[in-house]
């Protein structure tokens, strides 16, 4: 309290001073409300220093982002024509795992079966495929879990208990349309963006 | 900044007076870790832990450094030069493995010296500055370590930072542009590779500046010691120069047995063997783990599997690994006891060895083991402990404790310890 009370004597004291010092600008400048030139200056030039400083660290912040040459590889075009019903394709988009599948009228059948209301994350297999291509489910190869690749996409491997994917790590199992249903893992699979440029042509990204 | 009775620096020749005028930093020296800091006369082999670790941080800079020399950040030789380092580089395999096995010795002599100031009440007023900067270093450290762990590039490098640049994707909303941000791309690859070098070798370097902060915070009330009584007379304390010198000394050749043991005749021991296979981001090892000393932070990770008031399960563990360290932060307001040492605290001390020290060992144990039962189950129990541990025992325990008397000072509970000496003061 003390000390306080100290504080404010020295301060008092030097608004005082700064008063009797700055007495010829004030007539000169106006002084109203205890706002001196001085004062101005000191903001405009922080101010001024701070927009500087925001305006260099924006680049130096936006460096670490992608950079062009990984941008660049930000799509990919896949040909299907090649996979048979029940077969899948392992490729890359984005240095990641893209499982493309050709789903038979049976996984078709067993991913609409389920009640969506079932699910862990509440999507049909219409949803996750695009009108028209029911038969071709598009998905990330990247566990939501904890990003391992699951296993079910190469032949031989194994499929899980909904017969679609099984994340090994951590034993996550997707069915048919790539959807969880078993397991840690928080979401579907995921579906990137993409579109069938021709029948058999897809472009993802 | 220290007491009274500190022997005062006396330049012995023209040359050290000529410096004195100039440049006093003999002097800064002698008063910071030579004659000129007095220091509690009770100190056991625990306090060794502080210029241990310290010794352990000059090892990984110089060892780094070297590395530094023979390393290429660049994805699709990474692997290869550190297998150049291993076989082609003059004594290229001792400097690796003096450097990966430096980082485990660090590792054990930061957690002994943490576990010394949880048992010793090292982090109570007045010393809570101490405490933080502490944890700030740990932070740093932990960040340190994974980065280093990415650059050889194998299987366990990049899954691993896969797993832990995935964990900021669990925050909603911004979660993936921060993991893209970090990454520099999709995925782990040639830019997440390099700035990770970059960072790797700056941080050790923002590590000894907060560790020149740590020990000024420190020399302000003087070290703590075991009987957690202040110091009150000059009886109580010897210079650190030649007592805390030599007794160190005798820590620090320990260290280096040990050290020398692990580099010469295990260094693989805490490695993982699928970090001598390339990284490949299209197949996944079958477990993935971190190093050693991230397993009880990993196991809390994992210990949440179900979702809770729409929180999904994912973020809930990566929150209550943050919060895992966070929560020390506040140990100081937490366990509000008058008495530090956990020697006069028959309760506190039973809580420690029986709960929190078993706890953490549990912990570890877990995260390092497959993510399947029983592991889950222990891990969230052990999880579940570690928490109520800091949160709710130690309040309780600082309300209800009956903490047995305390010795008047530090010299008396010397020689209480050694009946018949006589007192006679410190030399």
């Amino acid at each position: 309290m003390d000390r306080k009370a100290g504080w404010a004597k020295v301060e008092s004291g030097i608004m005082e001073s700064m008063a009797s010092l700055t007495e010829d600008s004030a007539t000169a400048g106006g002084d109203q409300g205890g706002v001196r030139r001085r004062d101005f200056i000191n903001v405009a030039a922080a101010s001024f220093a701070g927009v500087g400083a925001v305006s260099v660290a924006l680049p130096l912040i936006n460096q670490m982002n992608p950079s062009a040459d990984v941008l660049a590889e930000a799509s990919t075009e896949v040909d299907v024509s090649a996979i048979a019903p029940g077969q899948a394709i392992k490729t890359i988009f984005r240095k990641q795992p893209l499982f493309v599948r050709h789903l038979t009228p049976a996984e078709i059948a067993a991913a609409e079966k389920v009640p969506t209301s079932e699910l862990r994350d509440p999507q049909s297999l219409e949803d996750r495929t695009k009108a028209g291509h029911k038969q071709w489910l598009v998905t990330m190869g990247v566990c939501t879990h904890l990003g391992c690749v699951p296993l079910g996409a190469a032949a031989g491997e194994v499929k899980g208990e909904f017969g679609g994917y099984f994340c090994p790590c951590h034993g996550s199992h997707y069915d048919t349309a790539g959807r969880i249903r078993k397991g840690p893992a928080p979401t579907n699979l995921m579906v990137p963006e993409y579109a069938f440029t021709s029948p058999t042509v897809i472009k993802v990204g | 900044m220290s007491f009274p009775w500190a022997n005062e620096y006396k330049p012995s020749n023209a040359f050290t007076r000529y410096l004195d005028e100039r440049l006093p930093l003999p002097r800064f020296v002698y008063n910071a870790v030579g004659a000129g800091y007095p220091v509690p006369r009770n100190l056991n082999y625990f306090w060794n832990f502080g210029v241990l670790a310290g010794v352990a941080l000059m090892v990984q800079i110089v060892t780094g450094i070297v590395l530094a020399m023979h390393y290429a950040a660049e994805g699709t030789i990474a692997f290869a030069s550190v297998e150049h380092i291993m076989r082609d580089v003059n004594a290229g395999w001792f400097i690796r493995y003096a450097h990966a096995n430096g980082a485990s010795m660090f590792f054990i002599v930061v957690y002994t010296h943490i576990f010394r100031g949880l048992f010793y009440g090292s982090y109570k007023p007045p010393r809570e500055m101490v405490w933080h900067l502490g944890l700030v270093i740990f932070l740093l450290m932990m960040a340190t370590a994974f980065m280093g762990y990415v650059l050889p590039w194998g299987q366990m490098s990049f899954w691993g930072a896969k797993v832990i640049t995935g964990l900021f994707g669990a925050i909603p909303l911004v979660g993936e542009p921060i993991q893209t941000w970090l990454l520099g791309g999709f995925a782990p690859d040639n830019a997440a590779l390099n700035r990770f070098f970059s960072l790797h070798y700056l941080l050790p370097f923002v590590i000894l500046g907060v560790i020149i902060l740590h020990i000024w915070a420190l020399h302000i009330p003087g070290s703590s010691n075991p009987t957690g009584v202040e110091v009150k007379s000059e009886q109580d304390t010897v210079p650190f120069h030649p007592y805390y010198t030599a007794k160190d000394g005798v820590g620090v050749a320990a260290f280096f047995l040990l050290f020398a043991s692990l580099v010469f005749f295990a260094p693989n021991m805490l490695g993982h063997p699928d970090n001598y296979i390339p990284a490949n981001p299209m197949s996944t090892p079958a477990h993935i783990v971190p190093e050693w000393y991230f397993w009880p932070f990993y196991a809390i990770l994992r210990a949440f599997t179900v979702d809770f008031f729409f929180i999904p399960a994912k973020l809930l563990g990566v929150l209550a690994m943050f919060a895992s360290i966070l929560l020390l932060f506040f140990l100081p307001w937490l366990d509000t006891s008058a008495v530090r040492s956990g020697h006069y605290r028959p309760l506190f001390r039973k809580f420690f060895w029986f709960g929190l020290v078993p706890c953490v060992i549990i912990l570890a144990w877990c995260g390092g083991a497959p993510a399947e039962e029983p592991y889950v189950i222990i891990s969230q129990i052990a999880s579940a402990y570690y928490f109520a541990h800091f949160l709710i025992i130690l309040p309780i325990i600082a309300r209800v404790e009956t903490p047995k008397p305390l010795p008047n000072s530090i010299t008396e509970a010397v020689l209480a310890n050694h009946a018949g000496t006589k007192l006679q003061p410190a030399e």
